[in-house]
């Protein structure tokens, strides 16, 4: 395992995760704007990732032979930028620059002014192509790190991830492990029972049948159970000869109640009396993690 | 009419061009849409097939997937029919390729109108306005087999997104060995001093084979061909439409936003001057044999010569 997996413990991974939650709610109240439901889905996974599983230079954001990430699900961009912050690639205060003019941290990744985002995303499907790209590009050059790709479920509607699927089963590309956050709800979504219900865009077990039919070894895990989450990744890494698919059941809007599987959040700003709520939920104080 | 010795196929060039570049390059790989026996990557694959791979028929992945092959320090040259990469892969090559200047080289193959025979859905003929409007993006269209192989030397150098336009039939040669080209450059094929046409890509051919007819009606052309479309060489197109102070382009390209375009826009801005873009007329193609589809579209050597001529009649 990595030196990260050696320094950080599942527990200090679920304080990063709180904190990222404290610090994601901040900067999109501080822009007036921004994505919330999914990136409090992917947070917990997140802080795996980047604490736990990545070998990573933070110091040397373009070291070659470091691991990758690609966040094909874009528009949880502030949750990127929250880890990788608090990771140490560049500061904290940082964050509040978030869609900001000027800012390097823009609304989607942005691989040409964010230190330590590997890949652009922000139209859905397209982060996954890349991703199979770079795993496939690495085999070509004899480099032997992983690369990592989060897909969100609705972001799984694109026929371009199936595409994808299917030339990453073609070449056998076990270098690359995509996690899918399947948080159950997308931005507007499928009608439910009434028009003021959204349903799942995959029903149980369908997103888990569909990577398994295009040929990838899928392993399924509760996206917010950070040890589970770990020995998924472990189990990913030693998968030989297939791509591996984590299919991450996941809550949108996970650590606070009023967000919690409500599709409004997705993107939507709190009012001070939220915003409030929310912190005290997360354990901070109502005048957030300054 | 000019005849120029007969030539191979630009795409043929295309392909023993990259085959002899990857000798001396081990960074260039080929990403091939499912087209290797029409675009002759297949003479690549055959050469190196360790450095060719198969996307099969998935455009937007496979130029999704060059952007991360070339974020790892790869060359990609992606090759299929230039439709296909460019409508069906624009919003990856937007947001993959073109935003983060990634080293991806696009071969737009079967590009204009001369696509054998399939019709509208192939016949891309807007490739050049669609690709010349992305920011970061440089835009090749090479004449003859001579230039395909230069100008392809000169894009692998360059570090940056290429889309390179190549054509289907065999075309005659115009440039000679010793032919040097640089990217971002016009190229003055015929001095002249009564009208300047600017022609581009296969369509320089027709343009060359229409002087003795024009010359025979007393119209001296200053022909410039010009293959980097983008970015377009402005100081010496401007001095070149200043040469005559007429202008005529002349493009297998629709007239709306390809070399016409371009230089319309260069030339009210700086110099203008009076001047015709020809070329498809905003249409769709169809099937047909390449003479008569160029017969029909108007954009013969024929064709050429006639629109000159009232052009230089009416203004000069």
């Amino acid at each position: 395992m990595t030196q990260a997996a050696k320094t950080y413990t599942p527990e200090d991974m679920a304080e990063f995760a709180r904190q990222a939650r404290v610090r994601i709610l901040e900067a999109v109240k501080h822009a007036g704007g921004g994505h919330v439901g999914g990136p409090y889905s992917a947070a917990d996974m997140l802080a795996a990732l980047y604490f736990g599983v990545m070998n990573i230079r933070p110091e040397d954001p373009d070291w070659p032979d470091r691991d990758r990430f690609v966040l094909s699900k874009g528009h949880s961009a502030i949750a990127l930028y929250t880890m990788l912050a608090l990771r140490g690639y560049f500061p904290v205060e940082e964050l509040l620059t978030f869609d900001g003019i000027n800012s390097r941290l823009q609304g989607h990744p942005d691989m040409t002014a964010t230190p330590g985002v590997d890949m652009s995303s922000g139209s859905l499907g397209l982060g996954f192509a890349a991703a199979l790209g770079i795993a496939l590009g690495a085999r070509a050059e004899g480099r032997d790190f992983t690369t990592y790709v989060m897909l969100g479920d609705g972001e799984c509607n694109e026929g371009v991830v199936w595409e994808g699927a299917h030339v990453a089963a073609r070449y056998g590309l076990d270098n690359i492990i995509a996690i899918v956050d399947h948080n159950k709800l997308q931005q507007f979504g499928w009608t439910g029972a009434s028009v003021e219900e959204r349903i799942t865009p995959y029903t149980e077990n369908q997103l888990a049948d569909r990577w398994r039919a295009f040929g990838w070894h899928v392993i399924e895990v509760d996206g917010h159970d950070i040890p589970a989450f770990l020995d998924a990744m472990e189990e990913a890494g030693g998968v030989e000869g297939k791509p591996v698919a984590v299919i991450a059941h996941t809550i949108k809007g996970k650590g606070v109640s009023y967000m919690e599987g409500n599709y409004t959040w997705h993107s939507k700003v709190p009012t001070d009396e939220e915003f409030a709520v929310a912190m005290a939920e997360l354990g901070e104080t109502a005048g957030g993690a300054a | 009419m000019t005849t120029l010795a007969p030539g191979k196929a630009l795409r043929v060039a295309f392909g023993e061009a990259i085959t002899e570049l990857a000798a001396t390059n081990d960074k260039i790989v080929v990403l091939d849409g499912d087209t290797g026996s029409s675009t002759r990557t297949d003479i690549f694959e055959k050469a190196y097939p360790d450095r060719f791979f198969q996307m099969g028929i998935t455009e937007m992945n496979m130029l999704g997937m060059a952007s991360g092959m070339a974020s790892v320090g790869l060359i990609p040259i992606v090759s299929t029919f230039s439709c296909f990469i460019v409508s069906r892969a624009h919003d990856s090559i937007r947001v993959l390729i073109a935003q983060p200047k990634a080293n991806v080289k696009m071969m737009g193959g079967y590009a204009g109108l001369l696509a054998g025979m399939t019709g509208k859905t192939h016949l891309m003929f807007d490739d050049v306005s669609i690709m010349r409007a992305m920011a970061n993006m440089t835009v090749v269209a090479p004449a003859d087999e001579v230039e395909t192989r230069k100008a392809l030397a000169a894009v692998i150098e360059y570090d940056g997104p290429v889309y390179f336009r190549l054509t289907r039939p065999n075309t005659p040669i115009l440039f000679d060995a010793g032919y040097e080209f640089e990217l971002g450059k016009v190229v003055t094929v015929k001095e002249g001093s009564d009208v300047t046409v600017f022609s581009t890509g296969t369509q320089t051919i027709r343009a060359y084979e229409a002087l003795d007819e024009l010359a025979a009606d007393g119209i001296d052309v200053h022909l410039v061909h010009v293959p980097t479309i983008k970015p377009l060489d402005v100081g010496a197109i401007v001095a070149a439409a200043e040469k005559t102070g007429l202008v005529v382009t002349t493009e297998e390209h629709t007239i709306v936003g390809g070399l016409g375009g371009a230089i319309a826009e260069a030339l009210a801005e700086n110099s203008p001057r009076p001047m015709k873009r020809h070329g498809l007329q905003d249409v769709f193609g169809e099937s047909g044999p390449n003479d008569e589809l160029l017969d029909k579209y108007g954009i013969s050597t024929e064709h050429v010569a006639a629109t000159v001529k009232e052009f230089v009649r009416a203004k000069g």
